[in-house]
């Protein structure tokens, strides 16, 4: 379980997150949804500590993440896999080399050992002869494939995704929720994700923090979402033609 | 301005730690010896060689008296290339390469969120990333600039072979002649020197990149300024600590 206890974080004087406490649960798939610069993005940087949160805790299954020093956190960071907004693999390696990455620097596994569990997430992702390619020779939905597979290459407990389906098709998104989901189950990790598409919305979320203008605003399932009478959430949840006309 | 150059300092302690794996630095290590050093040869000997054949004919040129032996083209040829043209100016042209190309890098993984990668697995990004590179041009640039050194005297000799202005016996006498090794060491100090200049200020200017494609090239630009700027005056600090 991963909770955050009354975050605040500021950028200058621009008070970006407001007290937020938020609890993510273990095998299931937890979701913080908002609009666009409602600050979901800073929220999980400052869960994983890319950015300092100024006040608030952060609890990986009790361990107390916000005041450890980098070395201390390495421990964790091991566990954890991240899927970035933008895939981040690195340019000047192939597919194989970037989900290798992880283990060849924090384990001593042989090469061949290596090149199994490479082999073993590739398929995962349903990549199974893309080793050889570089990033820069990928689509957008195979971008995302790669870095869920570099994500998960250490079998991590904890599993972050920011927005893991914008800028994909309605159909390739659905893939990736769904791989989402599965590797989540399977491998009973917690995970985290940012998103403010509402199929993933209806279709994934275990959990749903909807953060409006850096507030926690409410809390709820997947079967909730659609029927509370929270103002700013229905019009969040209702605000395209397809979503308003399906309400009638 | 200060607070940028603490900045640095915080990084540069950053960047001096022990890497998580020897092995991965070695290899590191290798590629970069590569890319900022054996990438760097042809263009550090095309410019040695010009420079070498210009200080020879402006010095001819120059000596009109006949109680100065022509002897004096060769060692001055000699003594410029080694104090001043082979580590100062060919590190100024490195500067302009390796710099730019250090910053677009490392500030286009920044951009595109691979540092945070590196760093959420646990990764220290700036001894990964800038510790190979400023250890690879304290190693390789020395070389280079040996090189440089070389070519520069063959450049003053294909003058002496070309033209009339002196002999090649003329030339090789003068390069042999007042030979002090200490002018090496001297000029081998500032390479090294100017090798942490370089990409120590060219990994930080990468390394603080916020923003997209525009602030990369921005930093880029700066990080070439600023090692120029900053090989400048330590040229100056150092030729009057060691010369004086
Ligand atoms: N590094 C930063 N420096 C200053 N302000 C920032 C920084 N990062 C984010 N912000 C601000 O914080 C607010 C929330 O941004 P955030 O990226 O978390 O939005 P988001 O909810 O992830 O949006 P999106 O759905 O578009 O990704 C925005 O107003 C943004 O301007
Ligand atoms: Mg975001």
């Amino acid at each position: 379980m991963i909770e955050g206890k009354n975050i605040f974080k500021s950028f200058g004087d621009h008070l970006v997150l407001k007290d937020i406490s938020v609890k993510f649960e273990k095998g299931k798939t937890n979701l913080i949804i908002g609009q666009s610069g409602s600050g979901k993005t800073v929220l999980m940087k400052c869960l994983i500590g890319l950015y300092e949160a100024d006040k608030g805790q952060i609890l990986f299954d009790d361990r107390n993440f916000s005041e450890m020093s980098f070395n201390e956190r390495k421990s964790i960071r091991n566990e954890l896999g991240m899927l970035f907004q933008g895939g981040a693999l690195f340019d000047s390696m192939t597919v194989e080399d970037n989900v290798m990455f992880p283990l060849t620097m924090f384990t001593d596994q042989s090469k061949e050992e290596k090149i199994e569990r490479v082999n073993f997430c590739l398929k995962w992702v349903n990549l199974e002869n893309a080793n050889k390619l570089f990033p820069s020779e990928l689509s957008g939905g195979m971008i995302k494939r790669v870095a869920i597979a570099r994500a998960i290459s250490m079998n991590p407990q904890y599993l972050f995704c920011d927005e893991p389906n914008s800028g994909l098709d309605p159909q390739t998104a659905g893939v990736i929720d769904e791989l989402i989901q599965r590797l989540t189950e399977e491998f009973n990790m917690t995970t985290v994700v940012n998103t403010h598409d509402m199929n993933s919305v209806i279709k994934i979320g275990d959990t749903i923090s909807f953060i409006y203008k850096g507030e926690l605003w409410w809390v709820g399932d997947k079967n909730q979402v659609l029927s509370s009478d929270n103002q700013e959430l229905n019009d969040f949840v209702f605000a395209t033609e397809l979503t308003k006309r399906l309400k009638k | 301005m200060i607070s940028r150059f603490g900045s640095y300092l915080l990084l540069m302690l950053k960047v001096f730690r022990k890497p998580d794996k020897w092995k991965v630095y070695k290899k590191q290590l290798i590629l970069e010896i590569y890319h900022l050093g054996i990438e760097s040869l042809g263009i550090t000997a095309i410019i040695s060689v010009f420079m070498g054949a210009v200080v020879a004919i402006q010095t001819a040129y120059n000596i009109d008296s006949p109680l100065i032996p022509l002897k004096m083209v060769g060692f001055t040829v000699r003594q410029s290339v080694i104090l001043e043209f082979s580590p100062t100016i060919i590190s100024l042209i490195l500067a302009g390469k390796v710099g730019s190309r250090i910053a677009s890098e490392i500030g286009t993984m920044r951009v595109t969120e691979q540092i945070d990668a590196l760093e959420i697995m646990g990764i220290n990004p700036p001894n990964y990333l800038i510790f190979p590179k400023i250890t690879a041009a304290m190693l390789i640039n020395p070389v280079l600039i040996i090189l440089s050194m070389g070519f520069g005297l063959v450049g003053g000799y294909f003058v002496a072979a070309t033209t009339q202005l002196f002999t090649t016996q003329d030339y090789l006498e003068g390069i042999r002649g007042w030979f002090e090794g200490y002018t090496i060491v001297y000029a081998l100090i500032k390479t090294v020197v100017f090798a942490f200049i370089i990409t120590s200020i060219s990994g930080f200017e990468g390394f603080n990149v916020k923003g997209g494609a525009i602030e990369v090239g921005a930093a880029s630009t700066r990080a070439v300024v600023w090692s120029s700027i900053m090989i400048i005056l330590f040229n100056l600090i150092l030729t009057q600590l060691l010369l004086s």
